[in-house]
């Protein structure tokens, strides 16, 4: 297979490669236990390889598009189809290929992570398996130019999700979890499936592109665009449907934790991309941006109110996600708002949606990085409980650090990631409403409260008896959380760098309607 | 004026090479000043435990402040706040269901009604 060929066929490659590596993976796990995680990491090697191949392909020369079945990959539309793209399309724009970048570095940062940190468990085969399928669905949910397809990408990545919130039993905490997370998340696709039946009822296809051309928002759109607005609010874990965050997180394998993170954010790009790509300027942008910034400003607070009393260091920190979440949907949401006014969309709103499009590459990061660091915890000390913990600053030294960096990040201190996202959003916003922007900032000082506690708690103070035993976790653990340390610095000291090369142009192709759909059309 | 670094946020810029470099000249100066200090220190000796007024030094475990107490202060200054949200996360399915339903059905009306 020669360079061209691969990059051709990059997309495709993208979700054959983890969903055949995790079927296979059952066979390979019965020759060694070295075998099953060589695949491991080979797949999701590979897998990240491929994504970062399409995101370069996407960020030179524009939108890539995969049509399964068609003579050629960039063919939308038969000859006798009368104009519709009636076969699979895969559409990969610079936002898709940016949510393909954050899944492929999280993704290899967490199989890497896996391999010492979850070997303790049993039957390590299926969740191989179903880590990779959860990867097969993040990718396909970010690559998919067709709405039915999103629908089976989002219920592969809640069985599979759900599937590992469970999988740790815990004397069936895990599991009551698990159950919680899979009913929300069947209720959840099933609301989307409605939304798709109505397009389908109205237009007769499902091609995102081709629906766009023809959106005339009558009321089954409203409804479908309300129904696609709740439950993919809901799946990102926006306030007040944010429940099932806390206990899925805080259930399972840190390891997972991560992922999910990364699955939640792929809803979230399901939302942006139903909101701009699919309705656009035909909406009530006014009210749908104010619906939006009003679930960011309640998840910011509310996630970041509840942390400060948590005891359970990872439903702490899941509170924080839903917190951060707050932060992507009030810099996208200004975006939203003003989209039909296009003085104020250059003058603020385009710099809001950078930073909140931002802050979603720089949360899977850090907030990948603290999950990751708590699970090197609970690895060393056996719970979660940050009232039985204290002086593991003197054992794991390196865990300290790499906690410190994402608690940083997290809390929006200089110079990493988290700071620079948030003055785009600080900024940005203060020129649509000072008080969302000031809401936004007081936010971030409880955040730097929670983790200054969390920090405290787990690290600090003299070295316990009971913890005399700990020590540093094993290397590939150590390696899984310094790849997502060295993005976060690196993104945080060049932050002018990263918004031109890859925000700026994801963003743009958000806005950009029109663009992606004669990517898919070809002006037809 | 900004440099060629800086990051523009639409509203002003920011350059973390600048700040990174402040960060160093502030601890280029706390090391001369804590060069300048005591040469005394001995880790390890008697000079390095905790004095509390001749009484005797707590168990190592005793000494931490945990997590349950940090905060107090702020958490009951929010107590009415904290009395109406947490009960709220009652942990039970229908409720989460009952929430998620009902947000949605309200963003239906609000699309809905909204010209």
């Amino acid at each position: 297979m020669n360079g061209d060929l691969i990059v051709q066929n990059a997309p495709a490659l993208l979700i054959a490669v983890p969903l055949l590596a995790a079927f296979s993976m059952p066979l390979v796990g019965r020759i060694s236990r070295f075998a099953r995680n060589l695949w491991a990491v080979l797949a999701m090697g590979f897998t990240a390889f491929f994504a970062a191949v399409l995101a370069y392909a996407v960020y030179t020369t524009g939108t890539v598009i995969y049509v399964f079945g068609a003579a050629a990959p960039h063919l939308a539309i038969p000859l006798d189809s009368g104009g519709i793209p009636v076969r699979i399309v895969f559409t990969v724009d610079a936002m898709g290929a940016l949510m393909e970048l954050i899944a492929a570095i999280v993704g290899l940062s967490v199989i890497l992570y896996s391999l010492a940190g979850d070997s303790g468990r049993s039957r390590l085969e299926s969740y191989y398996t179903l880590f990779l399928l959860m990867i097969t669905a993040v990718f396909g949910m970010v690559s998919t130019g067709d709405l039915f397809n999103f629908f089976v990408f989002l219920e592969i990545s809640a069985l599979a999700s759900s599937a590992l919130v469970a999988y740790r039993i815990d004397h069936g905490r895990a599991v009551e979890a698990g159950i919680k997370y899979a009913i929300l998340s069947t209720l959840g696709a099933l609301l989307v499936l409605v939304a798709v039946g109505i397009f389908y009822g109205q237009y007769n296809f499902l091609n995102i592109a081709a629906i766009a051309s023809r959106m005339q928002y009558t009321l089954l759109d409203e409804i479908a665009l309300a129904l696609l607005v709740g439950a993919l609010a809901m799946k990102a874990g926006a306030v007040p449907m944010h429940f099932w965050t806390p206990d899925a997180y805080s259930m399972a394998p840190s390891s997972v934790t991560a992922m999910l993170v990364v699955t939640s954010q792929a809803s979230l790009y399901g939302l942006f991309r139903v909101i701009f790509s699919l309705y656009n300027i035909t909406l009530n942008a006014s009210t749908v941006g104010w619906i939006i910034i009003v679930l960011g400003v309640l998840s910011m607070v509310v996630g970041v109110t509840m942390a400060l009393p948590q005891k359970d260091v990872k439903r702490l920190m899941a509170y924080h996600a839903i917190s951060q979440t707050g932060y992507m949907l009030l810099g996208v949401g200004v975006g939203i708002a003003v989209l039909n006014d296009p003085a104020a969309l250059s003058a603020f709103g385009f710099t809001a949606m950078s930073g909140g499009i931002f802050h979603i590459f720089n949360h899977a990061m850090y907030k990948g990085l603290l999950f990751l660091t708590a699970g090197a915890i609970i690895h060393r000390v056996g719970h979660q409980d940050m009232n039985r913990m204290g002086g593991l600053g003197h054992t794991m030294p390196f865990t300290m650090v790499f906690f410190i960096i994402g608690a940083l990040a997290i809390a929006g201190i200089p110079p990493f990631n988290g700071f620079a996202s948030k003055l785009l959003i600080y900024e940005s916003v203060f020129l649509f409403n000072p008080l969302l922007s000031i809401i936004a900032m007081v936010v971030s000082v409880l955040t730097l409260a929670s983790f200054v506690k969390v920090f405290h708690s787990i690290f600090m103070g003299p070295r316990l008896p009971e913890y005399t035993e700990a020590e540093e976790v094993p290397l590939s653990m150590l390696v899984g959380m310094g790849i997502l340390a060295a993005v976060v610095i690196v993104f945080g000291i060049f932050p002018e760098v990263v918004v031109n090369v890859l925000i700026e142009p994801a963003a743009r192709a958000l806005v950009d309607q029109g663009g992606y759909i004669a990517a898919v059309l070809g002006g037809a | 004026m900004a440099l060629e670094t800086a990051l523009e946020t639409g509203y002003g810029f920011w350059d973390p090479l600048v700040w990174i470099l402040a960060v160093a000249i502030a601890a280029a100066v706390a090391y001369l000043i804590w060069r300048a200090g005591e040469e005394g220190y001995k880790r390890g000796t008697a000079q390095t435990e905790a004095f509390l007024s001749g009484n005797v030094q707590p168990e190592k475990g005793a000494i931490h402040v945990r997590a349950g107490n940090l905060y107090w202060g702020f958490l009951e200054a929010l107590a009415q706040y904290y009395r109406r949200t947490v009960p709220v996360h009652t942990g039970v399915l229908n409720d989460y269901v009952l929430w998620f339903l009902g947000i949605t059905a309200l963003i239906i009306v609000i699309i809905g009604l909204m010209p």
